[in-house]
C-alpha cells in the first residue's frame, strides 16, 4: 500500500503538513463566505433610511453576551486540550476537549432559546431585511458550530484510537480542528456587535 | 511548533482569554453609550472586535509565528475579500453600468 506522504512530517517547500495547508485553504475559502455576507449586511444597511427597518431589534444580548463569553472560553480550552497532547498528556486532553464540547453544546442550546422566542413573537427571516441577513448570518455560523461539534466528538471519542497507534497524526489532526473552531469563534467575534449591539 | 515556542505560547493562553472577556465587557459598556454620532459607534465597536479577531488569529491560530505559505495565502485572502467586499459597494454607488 502507498502511505500518502506529509502527514505528519511537514514538506520541506511549504514548512507544513498536508492537513494544516488544507485546513487555511478552506479558511481562506470560510473567509469568502462570510465576507460575502457581511458585504450584503452593509449594503442592506445603508441601503435602508432606518435600521433596522422595522424599529429596534428584538434581540437579547444578555444571552449573546453569554455565547459570547462561552465561544471564547472553548476557543482556549480546545487550544489547551492541543497543548496537552503535546505534552503527552492524553487525560488532559479529554479533559479540555470535553468542556469544549460542552461549551457548543450550551452555545446551541442558548440559539435555540433565541430562535424560538423569536419564533414565538411572530418574527421570521421574511419580516424585515434586518431579520433576513441575521437569520442568515446567524444560521449558517449556527451550522459551523455543529459541524465543529460533530468533529470534535469524533476526535474525544470514537477517533481518540489513533493516540495509541499514531501520536503525531492524531495532534495534529487536533490542531486542524482547533484552527477551523478558532475561526467559528472569530466570526462570532464580530457578528456579535455587529447584530446585536451597533 | 519547537518545545520552545510551545512554551512561549503556553505562557500567554491565558493572558489572552482575559484580555478577551474584557474587551467582552467593554463591547457590551461602550454599546450602551451614546456617542453622539451612529458612525463613530460602528467604528469604536468594530474596532474592538478587530483587536479580539487579532488576538484569536495571532495567538490561538498561531498567527504571529507562522510559515510564509500562510501569510502568502492569507494576504491573497484579504485582497479578494476587499474585492467581494467593495463591488457591490460601486454598484450601490451608480458606478458600474451595465451598457
Amino acid at each position: 500500500m502507498i502511505e500518502i506522504p506529509y502527514n505528519v512530517k511537514p514538506r520541506q517547500e511549504t514548512g507544513l503538513y498536508n492537513a494544516k495547508l488544507g485546513i487555511w485553504l478552506f479558511l481562506a475559502s470560510e473567509v469568502m463566505l462570510f465576507g460575502g455576507l457581511f458585504s450584503a449586511y452593509v449594503l442592506l444597511r445603508v441601503g435602508s433610511p432606518v435600521w433596522p427597518p422595522g424599529g429596534e431589534a428584538q434581540l437579547n444580548i444578555p444571552l449573546a453576551t453569554i455565547n459570547t463569553f462561552n465561544l471564547i472560553l472553548s476557543s482556549w480550552t480546545i487550544v489547551k486540550s492541543w497543548i496537552a497532547l503535546k505534552e503527552n498528556d492524553f487525560k488532559g486532553f479529554k479533559t479540555y476537549m470535553g468542556i469544549t464540547l460542552l461549551c457548543s453544546l450550551i452555545f446551541l442550546v442558548i440559539k435555540y432559546f433565541e430562535y424560538s422566542a423569536k419564533l414565538h413573537h411572530g418574527i421570521f427571516p421574511s419580516t424585515d431585511n434586518f431579520y433576513g441577513i441575521y437569520f442568515t448570518l446567524t444560521g449558517l455560523h449556527g451550522l459551523h458550530v455543529i459541524g465543529g461539534l460533530i468533529v470534535n466528538f469524533y476526535l474525544w471519542g470514537p477517533g481518540k484510537k489513533m493516540w495509541k497507534s499514531e501520536p503525531e497524526r492524531f495532534t495534529n489532526r487536533v490542531e486542524v480542528s482547533g484552527l477551523y473552531w478558532h475561526f467559528v469563534d472569530l466570526v462570532w467575534i464580530f457578528l456579535f456587535p455587529t447584530l446585536y449591539l451597533l | 511548533m519547537s518545545s520552545q515556542n510551545l512554551e512561549h505560547h503556553k505562557s500567554i493562553y491565558l493572558k489572552v482569554l482575559l484580555a478577551l472577556f474584557v474587551l467582552t465587557v467593554l463591547t457590551v459598556a461602550v454599546s450602551f453609550f451614546d456617542f453622539g454620532s451612529i458612525t463613530l459607534a460602528i467604528l469604536i465597536g468594530l474596532t474592538i472586535a478587530f483587536i479580539k479577531g487579532f488576538l484569536v488569529a495571532g495567538n490561538f491560530m498561531h498567527l504571529l509565528d507562522e510559515v510564509k505559505p500562510i501569510y502568502w495565502l492569507l494576504a491573497l485572502t484579504v485582497v479578494f475579500f476587499f474585492v467581494l467586499f467593495f463591488i457591490p459597494m460601486l454598484w450601490e454607488m451608480n458606478l458600474v453600468t451595465v451598457e
